[in-house]
């Protein structure tokens, strides 16, 4: 299984940053992400935009 | 915003504004005659400090203020670490040896992001519900490709190389791996090896759905796979719902042909050598590793349940009542109820009808708009006002990180009032919790018995405890 064995715990949190916190508290380090909807939360706009991404695949 | 209240309150200061340099933002400040044209240089993602002041000076004096608050803020979060990215691209850029995302935010955004996690190489850790089978699916094919493990969705617990990820009780960290659907059944699992002396290599959440005909146990089978190679994992703990018909097949093969001693505890069905209990498959991982045979107990057997029974006071009880259990954690629930059923007929789910009745307080369309209960146990409280008229209420406790500091103050204040009046019930409880939870163990279980609450050694026995008040013949003979 990639890297969980080898190597120390390295999180990204999305969300709740009580969970990053309890992270820290454990000495993990954790990189929290200031997550907001895509496309102000439209669906239509986040429709296009995953379109997008898919023709960059 | 904090910074603009506290530098506003300086003397010869008039106004203050603490906004990011967007160009909407850019324009307010050249309107409120903040700024100048041009004279901005700030771009979209700078904080702009705009100050007000009787003098030049006073106004600079303000600004250095505001720097030095800015500074403190940040050492006090965790200094330069504490740096925050808008996207997970941004945070691979920061931190590009990151090798796993936890992910909460709401389900209808979650399976992309989820997907796009696993598509840079990491394992996710999928609190967020809502995420639709189909996603799921999708998801677990990709992480199986890429060698990762998607835990979720819905996943409330997992530990890592014995580090707790979401609720989880404070373990040591050893040699049991464990497979679990989601969340409170791999914390009294854990817990109650941790408190037998034994620790936790891995704890994989699968969600509630993996063992369904939809999913095919898809993360079960690589979490199998994972934990078979894994050095540190001498033996296995499988924690669920039984599998669907259709995928059970396929689980059984898998574990004929794994290579390591494992407990398999599907709740609600029943095979020789497998645990019937939460309970009972944590005595039966021990018991394994000791080198020696397990018989699962006969709860009515244990001395201590018949004791506690028996010095009850008239009264204790309500006759004549039924059961109510008022759960925080789903898996406790499950449990429950299963054993209830076994031991006094049907129980409902429905808060409205039937003698017997187990809530999941956790569940969803409890959880509509409020807080879950094991964050917040105030709705717990709240239910409990309105058991009267019932034999036994019953309870669980869930301790650990993610949990509340206090979660058995609340409860106790409303069972004392619950106490006081004509037609109360008798309060039994179980607790999931290590000596090491941030909340003191000791002293929520002392919390409880202090209002009168009747606290059992693990979830099983505390059903066990309440089925015999209300039907008391379930103590003569061996109760088998």
């Amino acid at each position: 299984m990639k890297d969980l064995r080898r190597k120390p715990l390295r999180v990204v949190n999305l969300g709740l940053e009580i969970f990053a916190d309890d992270l820290k508290n454990q000495n993990v380090a954790v990189t929290q992400v200031r997550w907001r909807p895509p496309a102000g939360g439209k669906p239509h706009l986040l429709e296009i935009l995953e379109k997008l991404e898919e023709l960059d695949r | 915003m904090r910074l603009a209240r506290e530098i506003r309150r300086k003397p010869g200061v008039s106004e203050v504004a603490a906004l990011m340099g967007t160009p909407a933002n850019q324009e307010i400040l050249l309107q409120a005659g903040l700024a100048e044209e041009d004279e901005v240089e700030a771009g979209p993602n700078d904080l702009v400090l705009a100050v007000e002041a009787d003098s030049r000076a006073l106004a600079f004096e303000a600004i250095e203020e505001a720097k030095a608050f800015l500074t403190q803020a940040n050492v006090a979060g965790g200094g330069a670490s504490d740096f925050s990215p808008s996207s997970l691209a941004g945070a691979l850029a920061a931190a590009p040896e990151s090798n796993l995302a936890m992910i909460s935010i709401p389900g209808a955004y979650a399976a992309k992001e989820a997907m796009d996690a696993l598509r840079s190489e990491l394992h996710v850790f999928l609190f967020s519900d809502n995420v639709s089978v189909d996603d799921e699916v999708a998801l677990k094919r990709e992480a199986i490709e890429r060698d990762l493990l998607l835990m979720g969705p819905d996943c409330g617990t997992a530990y890592i190389g014995g580090i707790g990820l979401g609720f989880a009780n404070v373990v040591k960290p050893g040699r049991v791996g464990c497979i679990a659907a989601s969340g409170t059944g791999l914390q009294a699992v854990a817990s109650q090896l941790d408190a037998l002396g034994e620790g936790i290599s891995h704890g994989i959440g699968v969600g509630g759905r993996d063992l369904s005909a939809e999913v095919g146990g898809l993360m079960t089978l690589h979490a199998l796979d994972f934990l078979s190679n894994d050095p540190e994992t001498e033996i296995v703990a499988l924690i669920s719902k039984p599998p669907d018909p259709e995928v059970l097949p396929e689980i059984e093969e898998a574990l004929e042909n794994f290579d390591k001693p494992h407990v398999v505890c599907f709740l609600g069905a029943e095979k020789p050598g497998w645990a019937e209990t939460l309970e009972d498959a944590g005595h039966a991982v021990a018991a394994n590793l000791r080198g020696e045979s397990h018989e699962p107990e006969n709860f009515f057997a244990k001395a201590g349940l018949k004791e506690k029974i028996a010095s009850l006071k008239p009264g204790d009880a309500l006759d004549g009542g039924g059961v109510l259990g008022l759960f925080s954690g789903g898996t406790l629930a499950h449990e429950s109820r299963l054993i209830l059923e076994s031991l006094l007929g049907d129980v409902s789910w429905n808060e409205d009808a039937g003698r017997h009745r187990i809530l999941d307080l956790g569940d969803d369309r409890y959880t509509v708009g409020k807080p879950h209960p094991m964050v917040d146990p105030e709705s717990r409280a709240e239910a409990i006002l309105q058991a009267e008229g019932f034999g036994v209420v019953l309870l669980d406790l869930v301790l650990g990180r993610g949990s509340a500091q206090d979660p058995a103050g609340p409860l106790a204040r409303a069972i004392k009032e619950a106490r006081g009046k004509e037609r109360s019930p008798l309060f039994v409880a179980s607790v999931v919790g290590t000596a090491d939870d941030p909340q003191d163990m000791d002293e929520q279980v002392r919390i409880l018995e202090d209002a009168g609450v009747v606290v059992l050694p693990s979830n099983a026995q505390a059903a066990c405890f309440a089925a015999a008040v209300v039907r008391p013949e379930l103590l003569e003979g061996d109760g088998s």
